[in-house]
């Protein structure tokens, strides 16, 4: 057994205490003959410390196409040549959504737009697109509009979105290299907001943008720092179109291992399977981050891409005997 | 896009270009986790809402299709 696996099963399934970015370094770096060990050790610590539910999420966006901000893996920025054009979710399809969400047992419904921040026409969307939600469907409602002012933050909580997603995407060192018209620390200010509304912080980011295996575990460290109620893990999907169009696929075992790297530097949080996972990872890589730490599934479609149907990653779970968590575990 | 629409199809419904050109071998693949994004009749860029079920993509000229 290595060494660093040693540690944590101290330090981390036995006290709760995550590993550092050294420590998620060494995770990050083990051979291939120890990742086995590795998801066996991180899933017993998913097991611990968050038990054995499944935290089940839809998403849809509510505004696509068009964003003003340049973020280098997105084919949703209007400042690169990609095929995605702007589209606006009406109220009566936005509530529909939410009732396909919920028809899966899902309890998180997630409404994202693809924009610096919301403005005063956003901002109205979701006021009546909330509520309508909360009128007609029974789920818990999260929301995703880039960055926030107080104002927009103490805004949100009225109108009863329990989680806010705000991704830092990569870590503080690489962030300039993927996105150059804001800051991490931008980005960081919107999370502290949230955090200080009460609002559920959800943080988490992307892997394969071109960073090193050590910026991976800077990332992993910069996380935890920030203690996020949930972490989604994306894989790099490349765009048609944007700068990031041509990199390659994350290598199905480098995903398994940050997986396990992450849930040993974040022991309680959801660590939730996000877009990506389908190239990278196919379907038995799926069971294996299931069974190597991740807590967590956006079922369907994603905002721009498609997403294996709902019932395969219900019946997987099934399968795996861990039931989705309940409505009333979250409330 | 159904039989009947790729009988007829001009563009490729993923990458835009003539399907008569070149192999779109990968689009074909890559769009089973993709909606279209071009029309296969006119190659206008589709507006395209995906859902957390399926999706609905509208040419100006050709209308809606959904999957």
């Amino acid at each position: 057994m290595p060494e660093i696996l040693d540690q944590a099963r101290t330090q981390v399934l036995e006290n709760g205490v995550g590993l550092d970015e050294a420590g998620v370094l060494a995770v990050l770096n083990l051979p291939d003959e120890q990742l086995p060990a590795a998801l066996q050790l991180a899933h017993e610590v998913r097991m611990r410390w968050c038990g054995p539910e499944v935290e089940v999420e839809g998403i849809v966006s509510l505004k696509t196409g068009g964003c003003p901000e340049d973020c280098h893996f997105c084919s949703q920025s209007g400042l690169f040549t990609s095929p995605v054009r702007s589209v606006w979710l009406d109220i009566p399809s936005l509530v529909e959504a939410a009732k396909q969400t919920a028809a899966t047992g899902a309890t998180e419904f997630c409404i994202v737009a693809a924009v610096r921040g919301p403005d005063a026409r956003l901002m109205k969307q979701m006021r009546e697109g909330v509520a309508a939600i909360k009128a007609e469907v029974d789920i818990q409602v999260a929301a995703s509009l880039g960055m926030l002012s107080k104002e927009q933050v103490d805004e949100l909580v009225d109108m009863g979105v329990h989680r806010y997603n705000h991704n830092l995407e990569t870590c503080r060192s690489y962030f300039p290299n993927v996105v150059t018209t804001h800051s991490w620390e931008e980005r960081w200010e919107t999370l502290r907001m949230v955090r200080e509304s009460g609002m559920e912080v959800c943080c988490g980011g992307i892997l394969g943008l071109g960073e090193t295996v050590e910026q991976r575990a800077e990332f992993a460290a910069q996380l935890a720092e920030l203690d996020p109620h949930e972490v989604p893990l994306n894989f790099l999907n490349p765009r048609p179109g944007t700068p990031l169009g041509d990199r390659p696929v994350v290598e199905g075992k480098d995903a398994l291992r940050a997986i396990a790297a992450f849930r040993l530097a974040m022991p309680r949080t959801i660590l939730r399977y996000a877009g990506g996972r389908e190239i990278t990872l196919g379907d038995l890589g799926t069971r294996d981050g299931l069974l190597g730490g991740i807590n967590a599934v956006i079922v369907g479609n994603y905002l721009t891409t498609l997403g294996r149907p709902a019932t395969a990653d219900l019946e997987l779970l099934d399968d795996l005997k861990m039931p989705v968590k309940a409505l009333s575990a979250t409330l | 896009m159904t039989t009947s629409d790729a009988a007829t199809a001009a563009w490729c419904d993923r990458c835009g270009e003539a399907v008569a050109v070149g192999s779109h071998d990968g689009c074909a693949a890559a769009r089973v986790l993709e909606p279209p994004r071009f029309c296969a009749h006119c190659r206008r860029r589709m507006k395209v809402q995906v859902l957390p079920v399926g999706w609905a993509a509208v040419c100006v000229e050709h209308g809606e299709i959904r999957g």
